[in-house]
Parts: C-alpha cells; structure tokens; sequence
C-alpha cells in the first residue's frame, strides 16, 4: 500500500499477464496521466490472488472492490467511473449472487470461505518490493529467533506444532531438523525445492511469485535451526517469472542484512543461490534434487543415506518443498498451539490446493486440513461447468488417486489417504466430467511417469513401459482379463523395487 | 563466411565469459548449459567441446547431463519454439487436440520445424497455468485456452520471419 489515495492492485501472475495483465497497466498509466490522477492513485502489480479463470483481475483499495475479466476498452471507462466520477462499475464485477451489486473482495464466497495464513500476502503486497512485506510484520519473527532463541527451543516449537511437510507422506518436519542438527558432519546444507512433483499443481509458482520473502524468512529461520550455512532455492526453468522474483528478493535481502555475515548482529551468517532446473519432474523427489543441484542427471540416491545425513556434496541437508517452509514464520510468530487448533488429529494447519478441470473456479485456494470432496467441488470450484456431469476428482498427482461421489464426505487428511494407499503430492485437485475416461487416466500418468522417470531403476524403467503397453491395449478395446492381473502385480513390484516413489 | 566467423567469436567470448562468471560456484554445469544454449539457440557440438575444456570436464558427462534434460537440445530449432503443455489440466482439457491441429496447421509433426524456419513444434509438462487448458507457450509468451482453430491461427499470424 502507499500514500496516495487509492490503489490498484493488479494480478501480474503468469496466468493474469497471458490474459492481457501488462496491457492493462499499460493503459491504466496513460490513462491515470491524461486524467491528472498518477498522484492519487497508485498501480500496484501482485502476485497471484488465485480466481485464475476470472483474469485480468484487479482490487481497488481502499474499498477492496474486485474487477474481472478486465478488457483493454474498460480501462478507460474505469478510470472515469470509479476514480472522477466515485461510481464503481459493477458490470465488470462478478455477476450479482447474494443481492448485491457491488462485490468486494470479502463478499466473494470464494475468498470468504478460506482461511489465507501462508497465502494472506498473495495478491495483497507488491513481491518486487521489500518494504510491503516489512509492513506486513515481515522479518519481524527472524530477528527475534536469532537474538534470543535456540535451536532446540525451535525445534521444540515445531514439534508441539505437528507441522508435516506439504509433499508425499507428510513426513513430521520436526524430524528432519532434529536429524540434522544431531548430524556430526560440517557444513550443513538447506534445500528448498520448487518443483511440484506432479504436473497439474503450481502451489511453489504461485508462492515464490507472490510472497517470496516468507519463503526467504522460511529459509533462514529452518538455517538457523539447524545450523546450516548455505542454502539453495531450486526452481522448475518453466517458472521464468518465480526466478526473477525470488532471485530480486534474495539481492534485496542481502542489501538489508538478512542474508550474508552476522545476520542481526546474532553470529549467525547464511547465503542463498538460486539454481534452475532444465525440465525434469523427478526433481520433486527429494535425493534427485540433490542431483540435479549437483550438476548431474536428476537420479535419485539409494536409500537408507537419508539427505539428513548425507545429502547435498555428501553433507547434512534439510530439504523441504515451498510450501512447507511458506509455514514456518507464522509458527513461530502466533505459536504452536495456534497452529495446531487448525486442521484434524493427524494433520495440522492449512492445506493450498490448486483446483482445475471441468469445473466453474479454477486457482488456489487455502484450508484447514479435513475439508471434504465436495466443498473442494462446490464450495470452492462453484459446481461443474454448465452442461458437465461429475466423473471423479483426481487428488495428488501420479502417486495419487482418484474418487467418486461416494467419497465427497470424508475429510482429506494425510490419515485419510494413507489409509487408501495413497499420497497428496503437491495438492492437485483436478475435477474430471464424464466425458474423460479413468482408464485412460491411468494410461496419462503411467506415459507421464514413462518419459519422467529418471531410468536409473530397472523396474521403473521397464516396468512402467510394459504397463503403459497394456493400458494403451486395453484403451484400444484390445484388453483381455488376464491384463488386469498382469497390471496388479507388474505395479506392486514396481513400487517395492524402485528406489523413490515414481517406480 | 567472415561475416559468420566473426558472430561467432562474439558468441564464444560471451560464452567464456558466463564459464568465468560462474566457475566458482560449485558445480555449475547446469547453469553454464542454460547461458550456452540461451546464446547459441542450441547445444552444437563444437561448443560442448568448449565446454567440456573450459571446466575440464568429459564430453560424456555433459552429453549424460544434456539428454536427462528435456530443456537442452543438439539440434537447432526454429525462430519461435512452440511447447504445448501437457500437463494433467490440460491433457484433459484437449491438448492432443491442439497438438493434432498445430501439426496439421504447420504441416510438421511434433519434434520438426517447419521448412522455412519458423517454427519448431514441441511439448512440455506443465506451465502452471491449469485453469486455461489448454496451453501453448511460444519463446516467452503464454496463450491458454487455445481451443480453435481459428484462436491457433490468429496466434500463429503474429509471428513472422
């Protein structure tokens, strides 16, 4: 926010910019220009406020008004409407569904039903600059851990918060850093890994676009814990636009102090390098990212050498996915019992899910963890698009699974879908109509992990291939009984044979 | 031919430079393929040599590290690289289709470039831009919904020899 009367927000994600974005701030400038009002209003680019399918979209502050669909004959109209004459345009508004016709952002059901803890920055501050984060209270939290708390005390925090990482299983993230800490080996190393994992997700995108410097303080703070001196941000090379933003915060980070030599004059000293990816989604998993870091081909390392102890360069790593570590400044900062009163038993705080498919709101949205299938579906997505039945949801990517409407009520939790033998991955939610098949569902991710897979395990390498031959059979009417055994035990020793959890 | 000989020393020392720029990162093959292919379009094998003696390095390692990579190529490709995501989103929002247009559109099969040098047609997985299947990125701009013909041809119009 600045001094000047108004504001307008405007969403510069990579799916708002293809929708026209820059040429909508093109003409807002000329426009405010010809109109005497750059004084009083201020244009304002932000990362992703997450209604992807109603882009361009602005906010307009102080009222907190939303306009969609911006097209570049609006602007015009906007301009004189809204800012000469006070009249906001409810033509570009989300159509009237509560009797009214003036719609705020809090008044959209989408936004309102949410609960924005890691997301509360996204869409609101300007990523590019520091000083909107230091308002929202940011750094805040690090300086306060590194001048007066421990690492164990961190680590005891983290604990009692049940935090679990964002990607998989959920592993306690409290373990990790533990294990590092106790490793006896110098320097230690943090990683944070922005590759989704499963295609159909762009939580890290949106994150590092947005509020890269939460993942910055994220970092620092987990670096400080476990005592590590460097740290890398891996991100996909398709992200051209997360890179520039997350590599400008880390320059303006170190300008301010909060990256280099004696950080907050507390002795302690961290460095951060961003290092890009070249297309590879094995990435996602935790010892290939190692590789990739490394400059070799991303392969994974057979286990029991956990990263922890023998990661990065052979050294102690913490790794954790964006989202996980998006998490750590608001533990530290409103404490472990806050975040713990959030989400169910197994699984504490909120969850990001990107929502896609045939469905009327695409984006992201941010829960606690135990909502239902069918908020994810109605509540959130708005239904299916005008004329689609409802086939499935497919959750969680490759190593996820799909449902039916016999699930819709059961709370999504990490206990939940382990219990189904399945994982969440990155938080895909991707609703299929009746017109996609779920076989040949199968057949798209069984020739996603095929081209994916780093080929280092036989049975990965083979196994997949021979699987995806008999799908394609079977998706060609070709299928005979006998293949769906041949399916069942082919994948269940892929996966006991296969050192990560693509196989 | 002088002419050409002379571009390319300009290359050359760009690339040498970028090696000498990040030789002191730790293991920054990567990131100096990235710069190499950003500067030559490609990865011909003249600079892979290059490379492999500026960071004593064999040439076996780089080829090991390019082909696990789909981002890096060997091959020249055309002015505009079209990549058409093939994401889940998207697969299910009629990527296939979209690849089975451009082709048709083109005349070119997905992995050639068209005759005249335009246009290289390609897929990637995932542009992170799902709520638009499906999509198609060329160099840096991103369409989504490209789901007609006519959408494909007035994209493809705005890019010229």
């Amino acid at each position: 926010m600045s001094d000047k009367i108004s504001d307008i927000l405007i969403c510069f994600c990579p799916d708002c910019v293809s929708r026209g974005a820059g040429k909508i701030k093109e003409l807002f400038q000329t426009s405010l220009i010809k109109h005497n009002l750059s004084n009083d209003v201020n244009i304002i680019e932000t990362g992703c406020m997450g209604t992807c399918d109603l882009g361009p979209v602005l906010t307009i502050y102080p009222e907190g008004y939303v306009y969609i669909k911006i097209k570049p004959e609006d602007v015009e109209e906007l301009v004189t409407e809204h800012f000469l004459n006070n009249r906001p345009v409810s033509r570009l508004m989300l159509p009237d569904t509560f009797g009214k016709s003036l719609i705020k952002k809090i008044d959209i059901p989408f936004h309102r039903k949410q609960m924005k803890v890691i997301m509360e920055n996204c869409g609101v501050i300007d990523p590019g600059n520091i000083e909107e984060y230091f308002a929202t209270g940011g750094y805040e939290t690090l300086a306060k851990i590194l001048l007066e708390k421990s690492p164990e005390e961190l680590i005891e925090t983290l604990k009692r918060s049940g935090l679990r990482d964002r990607e998989g299983g959920g592993f306690p993230s409290w373990q990790k850093w533990q294990y590092v800490l106790e490793a006896q080996d110098d320097p230690k190393y943090i990683i944070v890994n922005a590759e989704e994992g499963d295609p159909g997700v762009f939580i890290s995108r949106a994150l590092l676009e947005s509020d890269p410097h939460r993942i910055l303080e994220g970092m620092i703070t987990a670096a400080f814990a476990i005592g590590a001196v460097q740290g890398y941000i891996y991100c996909r090379n398709e992200y051209p636009l997360a890179i520039i933003r997350i590599k400008r915060a880390v320059e303006q980070a170190r300008e301010y102090g909060m990256i280099g030599e004696n950080i907050f004059n507390s002795g302690f000293s961290f460095d951060v390098e961003i290092r890009r990816g070249a297309g590879s989604f094995v990435a996602g998993e935790e010892t290939a990212v190692i590789s990739v870091i490394e400059g070799l081909r991303g392969e994974p390392i057979s286990k029991p050498e956990f990263p922890a102890t023998s990661g990065l360069w052979k050294k102690p790593t913490l790794i954790h996915n964006v989202e996980t570590i998006a998490n750590l400044t608001t533990i530290f900062s409103k404490g472990a019992s806050w975040f713990s009163s959030l989400g169910t038993n197994s699984s504490k705080g909120t969850k990001i899910f990107a929502l896609s498919g045939a469905i009327r709101n695409q984006g992201l949205i941010e829960v606690p963890f135990g909502i239902t299938l069918r908020e994810l579906v109605y509540d959130f997505g708005g239904g299916m698009k005008p004329g689609k039945n409802f086939l499935a949801v497919q959750l969680g990517g490759p190593s996820g699974g799909c449902f039916t409407s016999q699930h819709f009520d059961i709370k999504i939790d990490y206990e939940f879908l382990q219990e189904q033998g399945i994982t969440l991955g990155s938080g895909g939610v991707i609703v299929l109509d009746d017109s996609s098949c779920l076989v040949d569902l199968a057949r798209y991710f069984l020739e996603f992990t095929v081209t994916e897979s780093c080929g280092k395990c036989l049975p990965c390498r083979v196994g997949l291939r021979k699987m995806l031959e008999i799908l394609n059979r079977i998706t060609n009417g070709e299928g005979e009984l006998e293949d769906l055994n041949r399916l069942e035990s082919l994948g269940s020793k892929i996966k006991a044979l296969s050192l990560c959890n693509f196989g | 031919m002088a002419d050409n000989q002379q571009f390319d020393n300009i290359l050359y020392r760009k690339l040498g430079k970028v090696i000498e720029e990040k030789k002191g990162l730790k293991n920054p093959l990567i990131e100096i393929l990235h710069s190499a292919q950003k500067i030559f379009g490609f990865l011909p094998e003249e600079v892979l040599n290059y490379i492999s003696e500026k960071l004593d390095l064999p040439l076996s390692k780089l080829y090991g590290v390019i082909t696990f990579y789909s981002k890096f190529s060997c091959q020249p490709h055309g002015k505009y690289l079209i990549n058409i995501c093939t994401g889940t989103s998207c697969y299910f929002g009629g990527s296939q289709q979209l690849i089975g247009r451009l082709e048709k559109e083109l005349g070119i099969k997905l992995g050639e470039t068209t005759a005249n040098g335009l246009f290289t047609l390609s897929s990637l997985r995932c542009l992170g831009v799902c709520s638009q299947s499906p999509a198609l990125v060329i160099n840096n701009d991103t369409y989504g919904c490209v789901d007609s013909i006519e959408k494909i041809r007035e994209i493809i119009s705005r890019y010229k020899l």
